[in-house]
């Protein structure tokens, strides 16, 4: 059978999946909706909370950021685990014991504030949002390409998927299907993996094989090999870094703060039994996303060895079939620069700008040929770095039906990302703005049918933002983190760990770290791109990076305005003395 | 934070409270539970800083001067070691706060 084929097959069998336990699985109550009742098993909710969290970044971009980047990757890798370790050890046991529905219900009822509850639904949102775009967008490749539908009419299929189970079955919904969904996507990330690491390693396990020596009879150790090839080739070793310390510190705490202050994966630690199990149940979570997180860079080697291997020096005639089908979806590009019929992989840009704008004609070899300026370096081949992990099975020659499997857990990963996004803005919207601030009085019936009419809006927007994408994948999702690290981390940090945090400090931190930031991205990412370099940036920090020193800002702003202002009322105070003791207050 | 963890810690003082002791003496109990918590906190944490922004970052390059099996040791630590060192890190906190949990009696009931 096909690729195709095969493809359809198996996405058409993990969407009946999903369908089939959301109709199982809805939610009757906004307890159902908000926390699935507050009793899913700690096993099951680690392996949902890693679903939630591997997002199409994780799953689609990683890999490929890097397979081009190296050692500079390490930065996603270690801070999307080791915020982990953050949010399992400050944060989460502790808005276990609060039990409440969400993020902003904590920040509301810790600062005796509806300002604040207010402020934090805008975080919420707007953190939630830039987030989603990047889920969407990712369901919108993988259908374009294996599907071969277009790539807006992928996103509008994805946006309808979602929209049956997270309207549906809410929260109990979206964790049970996060579960199946994580089981697709491990799957089928670690099958190509395992076949890749074996062809080249002989050794089965990617984490190891990666370390291991090539099996051509040669005894060079992989990353020796590649090391060679990429200097040889005019670019930086691959075990180099070619980022500042400062900016791989700075993006690295960034993410790590980030991924502890999200509210979609501090929300799923409000849906277990007890404080226990939230503890174990983060333990649980990192174990699965760290399967994927320590392949990752083996994959990355991998295809980047593959990849010189079969490009580098060969006719255009004579590529590998995958070359011209993605070269059609737009991902691939190549230019003849010495006119000699051959794709020659170097360093540096092959295209100036860029992204490849296609002509319409064909070159003299067949190629599609770009109307962009040619850099002034030899590369000639541009390649879109989402790719990797969807053509990487492809490039190393595996079986149809594993490049089929890819596809199928691509959309798991996008899909059960954006269903947990989506339910925070709805609970955001239903539960906090509505049924908390404006409505009082709304019945539990209105609050359910507002939660379920505000996911199905915020699907709509995240649609549109899946369809007029802000760029590179992981790059939207990387601001993301650098919002949520300096707004809501360090408030509900210090909300827990000081009894003497008051409303005037939380609302002044989280609006100078969110202002900050957000300024600082804007003004390199949009007004001033030009200026987007290392001399131009403050202490050397990257717009990515930035959210840290945002987070530094909001402590500091936090710490000061705390001391001038008068302290919480006594309630608050026991409320926090509460949530720090495991045991039930009698 | 850290100023509010060493305020947190002095304030708490006392031996862990007994069974059905008046809520006084509870009071006196959590604080010491609490102070041991934040403990706990401090050193894991000190761990996984030295792990991820130690290895993986600030002493990268001079650990690259050496190879472990086939990686050089800063890329293997920054790719590959403070993943797992995380991974146990959070099973480490688990078993102590579990213990904490019994040993200041504060455990939920079951």
């Amino acid at each position: 059978m096909s690729a195709q084929v095969l493809t359809y097959i198996f996405v058409g069998l993990t969407f009946g999946l999903y369908i089939a336990i959301a109709i199982w699985s809805r939610s009757g109550s906004t307890k159902d909706f908000y926390v699935a009742g507050g009793h899913v098993h700690p096993l099951a909710n680690g392996a949902a909370t890693a679903a939630d969290w591997m997002s199409a970044a994780s799953y689609l971009s990683m890999a490929g950021i890097i397979a081009f980047e190296g050692a500079d990757g390490a930065r996603y890798l270690m801070g999307w685990t080791g915020g982990y370790v953050l949010l399992a050890l400050c944060l989460a046991p502790y808005l276990r014991k609060f039990a409440k529905f969400t993020v902003p219900d904590f920040v509301g009822d810790r600062y005796y504030s509806q300002t604040a509850r207010l402020v934090a639904v805008l975080c919420v949102v707007f953190i939630s949002f830039t987030y989603i775009a990047g889920q969407m967008r990712g369901v919108g490749i993988v259908f374009s390409r294996f599907l071969e539908v277009d790539i807006d009419l992928g996103v509008g299929i994805g946006m309808a998927i979602v929209f049956f189970y997270a309207v549906l079955g809410g929260m109990k919904g979206i964790t049970y299907t996060q579960v199946a969904q994580y089981c697709v996507l491990i799957f089928a990330y670690l099958v190509p993996a395992i076949y890749i690491s074996l062809m080249l390693t002989n050794v089965p396990l990617p984490m190891l094989g990666f370390g291991s020596t090539l099996n051509d009879g040669s005894g060079v150790f992989l990353l020796e090999k590649l090391d060679g090839l990429t200097q040889e080739l005019g670019m930086a070793a691959f075990t180099e870094g070619k980022k500042s310390t400062v900016d791989m510190f700075f993006i690295t705490a960034a993410l790590m703060a980030g991924t502890a202050g999200l509210p979609h994966v501090i929300v799923r630690f409000f849906t277990v039994p007890s404080v226990r199990d939230a503890r174990i149940s983060a333990g649980y979570a990192l174990i699965f996303i760290a399967l994927l997180y320590t392949t990752a860079p083996a994959v990355a080697a991998f295809a980047r060895l593959n990849i010189i291997d079969a490009l580098n020096e060969t006719e255009y005639q004579a590529l590998p079939e995958w070359f011209s089908k993605w070269e059609d979806s737009g991902l691939l590009a190549w230019v003849d620069k010495n006119e000699d019929g051959k794709l020659q992989y170097r360093g540096g840009a092959a295209l100036e700008p860029v992204k490849p704008i296609f002509s319409g004609e064909r070159g003299a070899s067949g190629e599609r040929l770009v109307s962009n300026e040619v850099g002034a370096s030899a590369n000639e081949l541009y390649i879109d770095r989402d790719i990797i992990v969807l053509a990487h099975p492809e490039i190393a020659q595996l079986p149809n039906w594993v490049v089929a499997l890819v596809a199928a857990g691509g959309l798991a990963a996008a899909l059960s990302t954006a269903a947990g996004l989506l339910l925070v803005i709805s609970s955001a919207i239903s539960h906090d703005l509505l049924k908390n601030t404006l409505a009082r009085n709304l019945s539990e019936a209105q609050e359910l049918r507002w939660a379920r009419v505000s996911a199905a809006v915020a699907i709509l927007i995240a649609g549109l933002f899946g369809i007029y994408p802000p760029g590179f994948v992981a790059e939207v999702v990387a601001f993301a983190f650098g919002l949520a690290a300096a707004s809501f981390f360090p408030v509900i940090l210090l909300g827990i760990f000081s009894t003497r945090m008051n409303k005037e400090a939380a609302i002044s931190g989280m609006l100078s770290g969110l202002v900050f930031t957000t300024a600082y991205i804007v003004y390199f990412k949009f007004m001033a791109p030009e200026l987007n370099h290392a001399e131009h940036w403050w202490f050397g920090i990257s717009p990515e990076g930035i959210g840290t020193l945002g987070m530094l800002l909001n402590f500091a702003v936090a710490l000061v305005v705390m001391r001038v202002t008068p302290p919480p009322p006594e309630s608050v105070v026991t409320m926090v003395r509460a949530i720090r003791i495991p045991k039930k207050a009698a | 934070m850290s100023q509010e963890d060493h305020q947190a810690s002095i304030q708490g003082s006392g031996e862990p409270a007994k069974n059905g002791s008046p809520s006084a003496s509870d009071e006196v109990g959590h604080r010491a539970y609490w102070r041991a918590n934040v403990r706990t906190l401090l050193s894991l944490l000190s761990v996984w800083f030295f792990v991820s922004f130690g290895c993986g970052i600030l002493w990268v390059d001079a650990l690259n001067a050496y190879s472990f099996f086939g990686w050089k040791l800063g890329f293997w630590f920054s790719q590959q070691g403070s993943i797992y060192a995380f991974v146990v890190l959070i099973f480490v906190y688990v078993a102590q706060m579990n213990a904490l949990d019994r040993r200041f009696n504060v455990d939920e009931d079951r």
